[in-house]
Protein backbone atom coordinates (compact mmCIF):
# COMPACT_ATOMS: atom_id res chain seq x y z
CA UNK A 1 0.00 0.00 0.00
CA UNK A 2 1.65 3.09 -1.09
CA UNK A 3 1.05 4.93 2.39
CA UNK A 4 3.19 7.68 3.37
CA UNK A 5 4.07 6.69 7.11
CA UNK A 6 4.70 8.83 9.47
CA UNK A 7 4.23 8.76 13.21
CA UNK A 8 2.89 10.47 16.85
CA UNK A 9 6.67 11.95 18.74
CA UNK A 10 6.02 9.74 21.42
CA UNK A 11 7.82 7.42 22.00
CA UNK A 12 6.15 4.34 23.02
CA UNK A 13 3.69 4.89 19.75
CA UNK A 14 3.90 2.10 17.63
CA UNK A 15 5.53 -0.54 19.39
CA UNK A 16 5.78 -3.57 17.18
CA UNK A 17 6.15 -7.03 18.11
CA UNK A 18 5.26 -10.47 16.32
CA UNK A 19 2.57 -12.10 17.97
CA UNK A 20 0.90 -15.57 16.71
CA UNK A 21 -2.96 -13.80 15.93
CA UNK A 22 -3.95 -10.54 15.79
CA UNK A 23 -6.63 -9.61 18.36
CA UNK A 24 -10.30 -9.27 16.65
CA UNK A 25 -11.51 -5.63 17.47
CA UNK A 26 -14.84 -3.84 16.46
CA UNK A 27 -14.88 -2.28 12.89
CA UNK A 28 -14.79 1.27 13.90
CA UNK A 29 -12.50 1.52 17.33
CA UNK A 30 -9.16 3.59 18.76
CA UNK A 31 -6.54 3.56 17.37
CA UNK A 32 -4.25 1.53 18.84
CA UNK A 33 -0.41 1.55 19.62
CA UNK A 34 0.51 -1.96 18.94
CA UNK A 35 0.42 -2.70 15.57
CA UNK A 36 1.03 -6.62 15.02
CA UNK A 37 3.37 -8.51 12.45
CA UNK A 38 2.50 -12.19 12.14
CA UNK A 39 4.80 -15.06 11.42
CA UNK A 40 4.85 -16.90 7.94
CA UNK A 41 3.96 -13.99 5.45
CA UNK A 42 5.90 -11.88 3.66
CA UNK A 43 5.45 -8.45 3.98
CA UNK A 44 6.57 -5.28 1.28
CA UNK A 45 7.79 -1.35 1.77
CA UNK A 46 4.92 -0.04 0.85
CA UNK A 47 2.52 -2.28 3.16
CA UNK A 48 1.07 -5.19 1.94
CA UNK A 49 1.54 -8.98 3.24
CA UNK A 50 1.42 -11.95 1.40
CA UNK A 51 0.64 -15.58 2.35
CA UNK A 52 1.74 -18.40 -0.46
CA UNK A 53 -0.06 -21.46 0.21
CA UNK A 54 0.27 -23.88 -2.72
CA UNK A 55 -0.53 -22.08 -6.04
CA UNK A 56 -2.47 -19.46 -4.58
CA UNK A 57 -1.11 -16.15 -2.66
CA UNK A 58 -3.22 -14.20 -0.39
CA UNK A 59 -2.85 -10.46 0.10
CA UNK A 60 -3.80 -7.64 2.28
CA UNK A 61 -2.70 -4.31 3.73
CA UNK A 62 -0.70 -5.18 7.23
CA UNK A 63 -1.59 -3.91 10.74
CA UNK A 64 1.06 -0.94 10.64
CA UNK A 65 -0.91 0.62 7.62
CA UNK A 66 -4.28 0.35 8.41
CA UNK A 67 -3.45 1.62 11.85
CA UNK A 68 -2.33 4.72 10.28
CA UNK A 69 -4.79 4.79 7.53
CA UNK A 70 -7.33 5.18 10.53
CA UNK A 71 -11.17 3.50 10.12
CA UNK A 72 -11.37 2.27 6.41
CA UNK A 73 -14.89 3.47 5.01
CA UNK A 74 -14.45 1.92 1.18
CA UNK A 75 -12.22 -0.32 -0.46
CA UNK A 76 -11.67 -0.57 -4.35
CA UNK A 77 -10.76 -3.45 -5.71
CA UNK A 78 -10.23 -5.48 -9.28
CA UNK A 79 -12.28 -8.13 -10.81
CA UNK A 80 -11.24 -11.25 -10.99
CA UNK A 81 -9.83 -12.44 -13.80
CA UNK A 82 -7.39 -9.57 -14.26
CA UNK A 83 -3.32 -9.52 -13.74
CA UNK A 84 -1.52 -8.12 -10.96
CA UNK A 85 2.39 -6.69 -11.53
CA UNK A 86 4.38 -6.31 -8.65
CA UNK A 87 4.79 -3.05 -7.47
CA UNK A 88 2.08 -2.03 -9.33
CA UNK A 89 -1.41 -0.34 -7.96
CA UNK A 90 -4.47 -3.02 -7.85
CA UNK A 91 -6.86 -0.89 -5.97
CA UNK A 92 -7.68 1.76 -3.17
CA UNK A 93 -8.79 2.03 0.23
CA UNK A 94 -10.20 4.86 1.56
CA UNK A 95 -10.63 5.91 5.43
CA UNK A 96 -12.31 9.45 6.52
CA UNK A 97 -10.05 11.70 5.65
CA UNK A 98 -7.28 9.96 3.09
CA UNK A 99 -7.05 7.65 0.09
CA UNK A 100 -4.07 5.38 -0.40
CA UNK A 101 -3.16 3.36 -3.36
CA UNK A 102 -2.98 -0.52 -2.78
CA UNK A 103 0.39 -2.05 -4.12
CA UNK A 104 0.68 -5.77 -5.20
CA UNK A 105 3.98 -7.22 -3.87
CA UNK A 106 3.87 -9.79 -6.45
CA UNK A 107 2.85 -10.53 -10.56
CA UNK A 108 0.18 -12.67 -11.26
CA UNK A 109 -3.90 -13.03 -12.14
CA UNK A 110 -6.42 -12.30 -9.88
CA UNK A 111 -8.50 -15.37 -9.02
CA UNK A 112 -10.55 -13.87 -6.52
CA UNK A 113 -11.55 -10.57 -4.41
CA UNK A 114 -13.11 -10.45 -1.04
CA UNK A 115 -16.43 -9.32 -1.92
CA UNK A 116 -17.28 -9.10 1.87
CA UNK A 117 -14.85 -5.85 1.76
CA UNK A 118 -17.34 -3.87 -0.47
CA UNK A 119 -20.48 -4.02 2.43
CA UNK A 120 -18.19 -4.32 5.87
CA UNK A 121 -14.64 -2.02 4.97
CA UNK A 122 -13.97 -1.84 8.75
CA UNK A 123 -12.70 -5.86 7.81
CA UNK A 124 -9.41 -4.41 6.82
CA UNK A 125 -9.25 -2.25 10.60
CA UNK A 126 -10.39 -5.32 12.61
CA UNK A 127 -9.05 -8.36 10.72
CA UNK A 128 -6.25 -7.12 8.35
CA UNK A 129 -4.23 -11.12 8.37
CA UNK A 130 -7.66 -12.16 8.24
CA UNK A 131 -11.11 -11.57 7.15
CA UNK A 132 -9.73 -8.32 5.70
CA UNK A 133 -7.30 -9.86 2.90
CA UNK A 134 -8.13 -9.01 -0.72
CA UNK A 135 -7.21 -10.59 -3.55
CA UNK A 136 -5.90 -14.49 -4.30
CA UNK A 137 -3.60 -14.52 -6.65
CA UNK A 138 -1.51 -17.24 -8.50
CA UNK A 139 2.01 -15.64 -8.87
CA UNK A 140 3.43 -16.10 -12.57
CA UNK A 141 6.32 -16.16 -11.02
CA UNK A 142 6.88 -17.44 -7.19
CA UNK A 143 10.47 -16.76 -6.63
CA UNK A 144 9.18 -12.64 -6.39
CA UNK A 145 8.42 -13.82 -3.27
CA UNK A 146 12.19 -14.26 -2.00
CA UNK A 147 12.79 -10.71 -2.59
CA UNK A 148 10.20 -9.42 0.43
CA UNK A 149 10.79 -9.07 4.23
CA UNK A 150 9.77 -11.31 6.68
CA UNK A 151 8.29 -10.63 9.81
CA UNK A 152 11.47 -9.29 11.71
CA UNK A 153 12.92 -7.35 8.87
CA UNK A 154 9.64 -5.52 8.26
CA UNK A 155 9.44 -5.12 12.47
CA UNK A 156 12.47 -3.34 11.77
CA UNK A 157 11.32 -1.45 8.76
CA UNK A 158 8.44 0.04 9.89
CA UNK A 159 10.51 0.59 13.66
CA UNK A 160 12.58 2.83 11.07
CA UNK A 161 10.06 4.65 8.63
CA UNK A 162 8.26 5.75 11.58
CA UNK A 163 11.96 7.14 13.71
CA UNK A 164 12.49 9.26 10.48
CA UNK A 165 9.05 10.98 10.84
CA UNK B 1 2.68 7.72 -3.90
CA UNK B 2 -0.88 9.40 -2.68
CA UNK B 3 -2.70 9.09 1.38
CA UNK B 4 -2.26 9.35 4.33
CA UNK B 5 -3.43 11.96 6.98
CA UNK B 6 0.26 13.47 6.53
CA UNK B 7 -0.44 13.91 2.52
CA UNK B 8 -4.06 15.85 4.25
CA UNK B 9 -2.13 18.23 5.80
CA UNK B 10 0.56 18.54 3.06
CA UNK B 11 -1.95 18.95 0.69
CA UNK B 12 -4.30 21.72 2.74
CA UNK B 13 -0.77 23.40 3.98
CA UNK B 14 -0.25 23.89 -0.31
CA UNK B 15 -3.73 24.93 -1.06
CA UNK B 16 -3.88 27.32 1.52
CA UNK B 17 -0.90 28.89 0.36
CA UNK B 18 -2.13 29.09 -2.90
CA UNK B 19 -2.01 32.87 -4.56
CA UNK B 20 1.44 33.08 -2.72
CA UNK B 21 4.38 31.50 -4.47
CA UNK B 22 6.84 32.30 -2.34
CA UNK B 23 5.17 30.60 0.83
CA UNK B 24 4.24 27.96 -1.27
CA UNK B 25 8.34 26.87 -2.32
CA UNK B 26 8.78 27.84 1.25
CA UNK B 27 6.20 25.79 2.89
CA UNK B 28 6.70 22.45 0.58
CA UNK B 29 10.79 22.58 1.32
CA UNK B 30 10.15 23.29 5.01
CA UNK B 31 11.33 20.52 7.62
CA UNK B 32 9.27 20.22 10.45
CA UNK B 33 12.54 21.94 12.81
CA UNK B 34 11.48 24.72 10.84
CA UNK B 35 7.23 24.43 11.42
CA UNK B 36 6.08 27.21 14.18
CA UNK B 37 4.91 25.78 17.82
CA UNK B 38 1.78 26.95 19.16
CA UNK B 39 2.51 27.44 23.14
CA UNK B 40 -0.17 23.90 23.18
CA UNK B 41 2.62 21.91 21.16
CA UNK B 42 4.37 19.68 24.40
CA UNK B 43 0.92 19.24 25.56
CA UNK B 44 -0.59 17.69 22.54
CA UNK B 45 2.76 15.24 22.05
CA UNK B 46 2.10 14.69 25.72
CA UNK B 47 -1.47 13.25 25.19
CA UNK B 48 -0.65 11.40 21.97
CA UNK B 49 -1.44 14.05 18.92
CA UNK B 50 0.06 13.24 15.68
CA UNK B 51 1.76 16.49 14.77
CA UNK B 52 1.86 17.20 11.06
CA UNK B 53 2.84 20.12 9.02
CA UNK B 54 0.06 22.82 8.89
CA UNK B 55 0.13 25.87 6.87
CA UNK B 56 3.85 26.31 8.36
CA UNK B 57 2.76 25.03 11.62
CA UNK B 58 3.52 21.70 13.34
CA UNK B 59 -0.47 21.45 14.52
CA UNK B 60 -2.53 17.80 15.57
CA UNK B 61 -4.63 16.28 13.36
CA UNK B 62 -5.74 13.30 15.68
CA UNK B 63 -4.97 12.50 18.99
CA UNK B 64 -5.40 8.94 20.39
CA UNK B 65 -8.76 8.55 19.28
CA UNK B 66 -9.49 8.06 15.86
CA UNK B 67 -10.98 10.81 13.69
CA UNK B 68 -14.29 9.15 13.15
CA UNK B 69 -14.82 8.82 17.04
CA UNK B 70 -13.34 12.35 17.61
CA UNK B 71 -16.20 13.79 14.99
CA UNK B 72 -18.92 11.68 16.86
CA UNK B 73 -18.20 12.56 20.24
CA UNK B 74 -17.67 16.72 19.40
CA UNK B 75 -21.36 16.55 18.52
CA UNK B 76 -22.66 13.76 21.25
CA UNK B 77 -20.19 15.53 24.51
CA UNK B 78 -17.39 18.20 22.92
CA UNK B 79 -13.98 19.02 21.34
CA UNK B 80 -11.37 20.90 22.48
CA UNK B 81 -9.18 22.16 19.52
CA UNK B 82 -6.02 24.57 19.30
CA UNK B 83 -6.53 27.15 16.65
CA UNK B 84 -3.54 29.20 17.81
CA UNK B 85 -2.33 28.61 14.33
CA UNK B 86 -4.96 31.27 12.97
CA UNK B 87 -3.95 34.49 13.53
CA UNK B 88 -6.18 36.74 15.96
CA UNK B 89 -5.75 40.61 15.34
CA UNK B 90 -7.69 44.28 16.60
CA UNK B 91 -8.33 47.51 14.68
CA UNK B 92 -8.57 50.46 16.35
CA UNK B 93 -9.46 53.69 16.00
CA UNK B 94 -12.51 55.90 15.54
CA UNK B 95 -12.62 54.89 11.22
CA UNK B 96 -12.03 50.80 12.07
CA UNK B 97 -15.21 50.31 10.75
CA UNK B 98 -15.35 52.48 7.53
CA UNK B 99 -11.52 51.38 7.23
CA UNK B 100 -12.92 47.68 7.73
CA UNK B 101 -15.40 48.41 5.19
CA UNK B 102 -13.45 48.92 2.34
CA UNK B 103 -11.98 45.36 2.53
CA UNK B 104 -15.16 43.42 3.40
CA UNK B 105 -18.56 42.32 2.03
CA UNK B 106 -19.89 42.67 6.22
CA UNK B 107 -22.18 45.87 7.69
CA UNK B 108 -19.49 46.36 10.17
CA UNK B 109 -20.78 49.59 10.98
CA UNK B 110 -24.51 47.61 11.78
CA UNK B 111 -23.22 45.16 14.05
CA UNK B 112 -24.29 46.06 17.79
CA UNK B 113 -20.91 46.21 20.28
CA UNK B 114 -20.34 42.72 21.41
CA UNK B 115 -21.46 41.36 18.23
CA UNK B 116 -20.00 39.68 15.04
CA UNK B 117 -20.27 37.76 11.84
CA UNK B 118 -18.57 36.04 9.32
CA UNK B 119 -17.27 37.50 6.50
CA UNK B 120 -15.25 37.58 3.22
CA UNK B 121 -11.89 39.86 2.30
CA UNK B 122 -12.59 40.47 -1.41
CA UNK B 123 -10.15 41.28 -4.20
CA UNK B 124 -10.74 43.88 -6.97
CA UNK B 125 -12.03 41.22 -9.13
CA UNK B 126 -14.96 39.99 -5.92
CA UNK B 127 -12.85 36.96 -5.50
CA UNK B 128 -12.53 35.76 -2.33
CA UNK B 129 -8.73 36.64 -0.16
CA UNK B 130 -9.75 35.10 2.85
CA UNK B 131 -13.00 34.13 5.20
CA UNK B 132 -12.58 35.06 8.27
CA UNK B 133 -14.86 35.71 11.65
CA UNK B 134 -15.32 39.92 12.91
CA UNK B 135 -16.41 40.84 16.12
CA UNK B 136 -17.20 45.06 17.02
CA UNK B 137 -15.50 44.89 20.56
CA UNK B 138 -16.40 48.83 20.82
CA UNK B 139 -17.59 50.99 18.04
CA UNK B 140 -13.46 51.14 18.04
CA UNK B 141 -12.14 48.48 18.37
CA UNK B 142 -12.71 45.52 16.12
CA UNK B 143 -11.70 42.20 16.85
CA UNK B 144 -10.92 39.76 13.33
CA UNK B 145 -9.54 36.24 13.36
CA UNK B 146 -8.34 35.00 9.93
CA UNK B 147 -7.08 31.63 8.19
CA UNK B 148 -3.91 30.62 9.57
CA UNK B 149 -2.56 29.74 5.75
CA UNK B 150 -4.15 33.41 4.66
CA UNK B 151 -2.04 35.47 7.22
CA UNK B 152 0.76 36.97 5.36
CA UNK B 153 -1.73 37.76 2.22
CA UNK B 154 -4.03 39.18 4.62
CA UNK B 155 -1.91 41.21 6.91
CA UNK B 156 -0.26 42.47 3.78
CA UNK B 157 -3.66 43.44 2.28
CA UNK B 158 -4.90 44.96 5.50
CA UNK B 159 -1.59 46.59 6.00
CA UNK B 160 -1.33 48.17 2.11
CA UNK B 161 -4.45 49.49 2.59
CA UNK B 162 -4.15 51.04 6.19
CA UNK B 163 -1.17 52.82 4.96
CA UNK B 164 -3.66 54.88 2.32
CA UNK B 165 -6.96 55.13 4.39
CA UNK B 166 -3.74 56.74 7.34
CA UNK B 167 -2.79 58.88 4.28
CA UNK B 168 -5.95 60.50 3.61
CA UNK B 169 -6.32 61.29 7.60
CA UNK B 170 -8.10 58.13 8.51
CA UNK B 171 -8.22 56.99 11.77
CA UNK B 172 -7.12 52.89 12.66
CA UNK B 173 -4.09 51.35 14.08
CA UNK B 174 -3.62 47.66 14.64
CA UNK B 175 -2.52 44.81 16.67
CA UNK B 176 -1.25 41.51 16.11
CA UNK B 177 -2.37 39.08 19.10
CA UNK B 178 0.49 37.30 18.82
CA UNK B 179 0.62 37.22 22.54
CA UNK B 180 -2.30 35.53 22.68
CA UNK B 181 -3.16 31.59 22.26
CA UNK B 182 -6.75 30.45 20.40
CA UNK B 183 -8.75 27.19 21.71
CA UNK B 184 -11.83 26.12 20.31
CA UNK B 185 -14.47 24.59 22.62
CA UNK B 186 -17.29 22.82 20.79
CA UNK B 187 -20.19 20.62 21.32
CA UNK B 188 -22.88 20.22 23.91
CA UNK B 189 -20.81 20.40 26.74
CA UNK B 190 -18.90 23.53 25.81
CA UNK B 191 -20.97 25.53 27.83
CA UNK B 192 -21.79 23.87 31.06
CA UNK B 193 -18.15 22.97 31.10
CA UNK B 194 -17.12 26.80 30.87
CA UNK B 195 -19.51 27.78 32.97
CA UNK B 196 -17.49 26.29 35.60
CA UNK B 197 -14.69 28.41 34.92
CA UNK B 198 -15.99 32.19 34.95
CA UNK B 199 -18.59 33.84 36.78
CA UNK B 200 -20.22 35.39 33.70
CA UNK B 201 -23.52 34.11 33.11
CA UNK B 202 -22.86 32.54 30.02
CA UNK B 203 -26.61 31.58 28.78
CA UNK B 204 -27.04 35.41 28.28
CA UNK B 205 -24.19 35.33 25.42
CA UNK B 206 -25.75 34.03 22.16
CA UNK B 207 -24.21 32.95 18.78
CA UNK B 208 -21.99 35.49 17.36
CA UNK B 209 -21.55 37.69 20.31
CA UNK B 210 -18.08 38.59 22.52
CA UNK B 211 -17.05 39.48 25.77
CA UNK B 212 -13.93 40.19 27.39
CA UNK B 213 -14.15 38.10 30.89
CA UNK B 214 -11.88 36.39 33.02
CA UNK B 215 -11.59 32.82 32.38
CA UNK B 216 -9.85 30.26 35.23
CA UNK B 217 -8.29 33.47 36.04
CA UNK B 218 -7.12 34.93 32.94
CA UNK B 219 -8.94 37.83 30.81
CA UNK B 220 -10.02 36.25 27.78
CA UNK B 221 -11.73 37.37 24.60
CA UNK B 222 -14.59 34.56 24.15
CA UNK B 223 -16.61 34.67 20.89
CA UNK B 224 -19.98 32.35 21.24
CA UNK B 225 -19.12 30.82 17.19
CA UNK B 226 -17.07 27.49 16.01
CA UNK B 227 -16.55 25.89 12.44
CA UNK B 228 -18.23 22.71 13.40
CA UNK B 229 -22.12 23.64 13.21
CA UNK B 230 -22.33 22.66 17.18
CA UNK B 231 -22.87 25.05 19.61
CA UNK B 232 -19.41 26.28 21.78
CA UNK B 233 -16.54 29.01 21.71
CA UNK B 234 -13.30 30.16 20.75
CA UNK B 235 -11.31 31.48 23.23
CA UNK B 236 -8.30 33.98 22.80
CA UNK B 237 -6.12 33.42 26.19
CA UNK B 238 -3.10 34.53 27.35
CA UNK B 239 -0.23 32.62 25.47
CA UNK B 240 1.03 31.84 29.55
CA UNK B 241 -2.34 30.78 30.71
CA UNK B 242 -3.40 28.64 27.29
CA UNK B 243 -1.93 24.95 28.92
CA UNK B 244 -3.66 25.89 32.09
CA UNK B 245 -6.82 26.59 30.55
CA UNK B 246 -6.95 23.41 28.13
CA UNK B 247 -6.08 21.54 31.12
CA UNK B 248 -8.53 23.06 33.22
CA UNK B 249 -11.70 22.48 30.66
CA UNK B 250 -10.74 18.76 30.08
CA UNK B 251 -10.59 18.44 33.31
CA UNK B 252 -14.17 19.82 34.05
CA UNK B 253 -15.98 18.05 32.13
CA UNK B 254 -14.47 14.34 33.41
CA UNK B 255 -12.74 12.97 30.11
CA UNK B 256 -15.90 13.80 27.82
CA UNK B 257 -14.39 17.06 26.42
CA UNK B 258 -11.63 15.43 24.24
CA UNK B 259 -8.91 17.01 22.64
CA UNK B 260 -9.64 17.25 18.81
CA UNK B 261 -7.52 17.63 16.16
CA UNK B 262 -7.59 18.84 12.45
CA UNK B 263 -8.78 15.83 10.75
CA UNK B 264 -11.90 15.62 12.86
CA UNK B 265 -12.31 19.44 12.69
CA UNK B 266 -12.47 19.30 8.98
CA UNK B 267 -15.11 16.35 8.72
CA UNK B 268 -17.23 18.31 11.31
CA UNK B 269 -16.94 21.61 9.27
CA UNK B 270 -18.16 19.72 5.54
CA UNK B 271 -21.21 17.96 7.87
CA UNK B 272 -22.13 21.39 8.72
CA UNK B 273 -21.28 22.95 5.17
CA UNK B 274 -19.21 25.14 6.16
CA UNK B 275 -15.76 26.51 3.56
CA UNK B 276 -12.53 25.69 3.54
CA UNK B 277 -10.49 28.11 1.93
CA UNK B 278 -8.23 26.95 -0.29
CA UNK B 279 -10.79 24.08 -1.32
CA UNK B 280 -14.29 25.81 -1.39
CA UNK B 281 -13.08 29.36 -1.84
CA UNK B 282 -10.45 30.94 -3.72
CA UNK B 283 -9.20 34.01 -5.20
CA UNK B 284 -11.65 33.49 -8.24
CA UNK B 285 -14.45 32.37 -6.32
CA UNK B 286 -17.19 35.52 -5.10
CA UNK B 287 -18.58 35.18 -1.93
CA UNK B 288 -22.05 34.80 -4.68
CA UNK B 289 -20.92 31.81 -6.17
CA UNK B 290 -19.48 30.40 -2.69
CA UNK B 291 -23.43 30.38 -1.34
CA UNK B 292 -22.26 33.27 1.34
CA UNK B 293 -24.28 36.30 -0.06
CA UNK B 294 -26.22 36.14 3.37
CA UNK B 295 -23.08 37.58 4.73
CA UNK B 296 -23.44 40.73 2.46
CA UNK B 297 -25.33 43.19 4.79
CA UNK B 298 -28.42 44.58 3.38
CA UNK B 299 -27.03 48.42 2.83
CA UNK B 300 -23.78 47.04 1.07
CA UNK B 301 -26.00 45.70 -1.37
CA UNK B 302 -27.38 48.67 -1.83
CA UNK B 303 -24.14 50.78 -1.83
CA UNK B 304 -20.80 48.24 -2.60
CA UNK B 305 -17.97 50.32 -1.24
CA UNK B 306 -15.79 47.02 -1.00
CA UNK B 307 -13.25 45.34 -3.37
CA UNK B 308 -14.59 43.88 -6.22
CA UNK B 309 -18.32 45.40 -5.71
CA UNK B 310 -19.44 45.81 -9.04
CA UNK B 311 -18.62 41.75 -9.91
CA UNK B 312 -20.46 40.74 -6.84
CA UNK B 313 -23.53 43.51 -7.25
CA UNK B 314 -23.68 42.11 -10.66
CA UNK B 315 -23.70 38.40 -9.71
CA UNK B 316 -26.28 39.64 -7.15
CA UNK B 317 -28.36 41.15 -9.61
CA UNK B 318 -28.37 38.59 -12.54
CA UNK B 319 -27.31 35.35 -10.52
CA UNK B 320 -23.63 33.82 -10.42
CA UNK B 321 -22.34 31.00 -13.82
CA UNK B 322 -21.55 28.45 -10.56
CA UNK B 323 -23.02 27.53 -7.58
CA UNK B 324 -21.64 25.89 -4.55
CA UNK B 325 -23.79 22.90 -3.67
CA UNK B 326 -23.61 19.97 -1.21
CA UNK B 327 -23.49 16.27 -2.52
CA UNK B 328 -24.34 12.73 -1.52
CA UNK B 329 -22.82 9.99 -3.38
CA UNK B 330 -22.26 6.42 -3.44
CA UNK B 331 -19.00 4.10 -3.77
CA UNK B 332 -15.64 5.70 -3.37
CA UNK B 333 -15.55 9.37 -0.96
CA UNK B 334 -15.04 12.06 -3.35
CA UNK B 335 -12.40 14.31 -2.91
CA UNK B 336 -10.97 17.86 -4.08
CA UNK B 337 -11.01 17.82 -7.80
CA UNK B 338 -13.25 14.95 -8.94
CA UNK B 339 -14.77 15.72 -12.00
CA UNK B 340 -18.74 16.12 -11.32
CA UNK B 341 -20.82 15.35 -14.94
CA UNK B 342 -24.77 15.59 -15.53
CA UNK B 343 -26.54 12.13 -16.12
CA UNK B 344 -25.70 12.59 -19.72
CA UNK B 345 -21.55 12.49 -19.37
CA UNK B 346 -21.13 16.21 -19.43
CA UNK B 347 -18.71 18.25 -17.49
CA UNK B 348 -21.10 19.97 -14.90
CA UNK B 349 -18.29 21.23 -12.39
CA UNK B 350 -15.54 19.92 -9.84
CA UNK B 351 -15.77 18.61 -6.13
CA UNK B 352 -13.59 20.56 -3.62
CA UNK B 353 -13.80 19.05 -0.99
CA UNK B 354 -15.25 15.42 0.53
CA UNK B 355 -15.18 12.73 2.48
CA UNK B 356 -17.14 9.95 4.59
CA UNK B 357 -19.27 11.45 7.29
CA UNK B 358 -18.97 10.00 10.43
CA UNK B 359 -22.15 10.91 11.60
CA UNK B 360 -24.37 10.15 8.59
CA UNK B 361 -21.97 6.96 8.10
CA UNK B 362 -22.39 8.16 4.17
CA UNK B 363 -20.37 9.84 1.44
CA UNK B 364 -20.86 13.47 1.55
CA UNK B 365 -19.14 16.63 -0.43
CA UNK B 366 -19.02 19.96 -1.64
CA UNK B 367 -18.30 21.43 -4.71
CA UNK B 368 -19.22 23.94 -7.63
CA UNK B 369 -21.80 23.23 -10.69
CA UNK B 370 -23.15 25.14 -13.72
CA UNK B 371 -26.21 27.75 -12.31
CA UNK B 372 -29.35 25.65 -12.91
CA UNK B 373 -27.72 22.69 -12.12
CA UNK B 374 -27.70 23.93 -8.31
CA UNK B 375 -31.03 22.49 -7.11
CA UNK B 376 -31.27 20.15 -5.00
CA UNK B 377 -32.27 16.67 -6.06
CA UNK B 378 -30.14 17.30 -9.22
CA UNK B 379 -28.71 14.10 -10.37
CA UNK B 380 -25.04 13.79 -11.23
CA UNK B 381 -22.34 11.44 -11.42
CA UNK B 382 -19.01 11.74 -9.72
CA UNK B 383 -15.78 10.63 -11.80
CA UNK B 384 -12.94 9.25 -9.45
CA UNK B 385 -10.18 6.83 -10.41
CA UNK B 386 -11.94 7.34 -13.51
CA UNK B 387 -15.06 5.57 -12.61
CA UNK B 388 -18.86 7.68 -12.57
CA UNK B 389 -20.44 7.12 -9.15
CA UNK B 390 -23.62 8.04 -8.38
CA UNK B 391 -24.09 11.40 -6.71
CA UNK B 392 -27.76 13.55 -6.02
CA UNK B 393 -27.47 17.64 -5.32
CA UNK B 394 -28.90 18.52 -1.41
CA UNK B 395 -29.12 21.29 0.54
CA UNK B 396 -26.45 21.86 3.46
CA UNK B 397 -26.22 21.68 6.16
CA UNK B 398 -25.84 17.64 5.43
CA UNK B 399 -25.67 18.19 9.75
CA UNK B 400 -28.24 20.45 11.44
CA UNK B 401 -26.62 22.96 13.25
CA UNK B 402 -27.24 23.57 16.98
CA UNK B 403 -26.13 27.31 17.43
CA UNK B 404 -27.41 29.03 20.52
CA UNK B 405 -29.58 31.37 19.52
CA UNK B 406 -32.59 33.55 21.72
CA UNK B 407 -35.54 31.51 21.28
Amino acid sequence: MALRMWASSTANALKLSSVSRPHLLPPFSFSRCLSSVLDGLKYADSHEWVKHEGSVATIGITDHAQDHLGEVVYVELPEPGGTVSKKSGFGAVESVKATSDINSPISGEIVEVNKKLTETPGLVNSSPYEDGWMIKVKPSDPSELDSLMGPKEYTKFCEEEDASH
Amino acid sequence: MRGGLWQLGQSITRRLAHGDKKAVARRCFASEAELKKTVFHDFHVAHGGKMVPFAGWSMPIQYKDSIMDSTINCRENGSLFDVSHMCGLSLKGKDAAPFLEKLVIADVAGLAPGTGTLTVFTNEKGGAIDDSVITKVTDDHIYLVVNAGCRDKDLAHIEEHMKAFKAKGGDVSWHIHDERSLLALQGPLAAPVLQHLTKEDLSKLYFGEFRVLDINGSECFLTRTGYTGEDGFEISVPSEHGVDLAKAILEKSEGKVRLTGLGARDSLRLEAGLCLYGNDMEQHITPIEAGLTWAIGKRRRAEGGFLGADVILKQLEEGPKIRRVGFFSSGPPPRSHSEIQDEGGNNIGEITSGGFSPCLQKNIAMGYVKSGLHKAATKVKIIIRGKPNEGVVTKMPFVPTKYYKPS
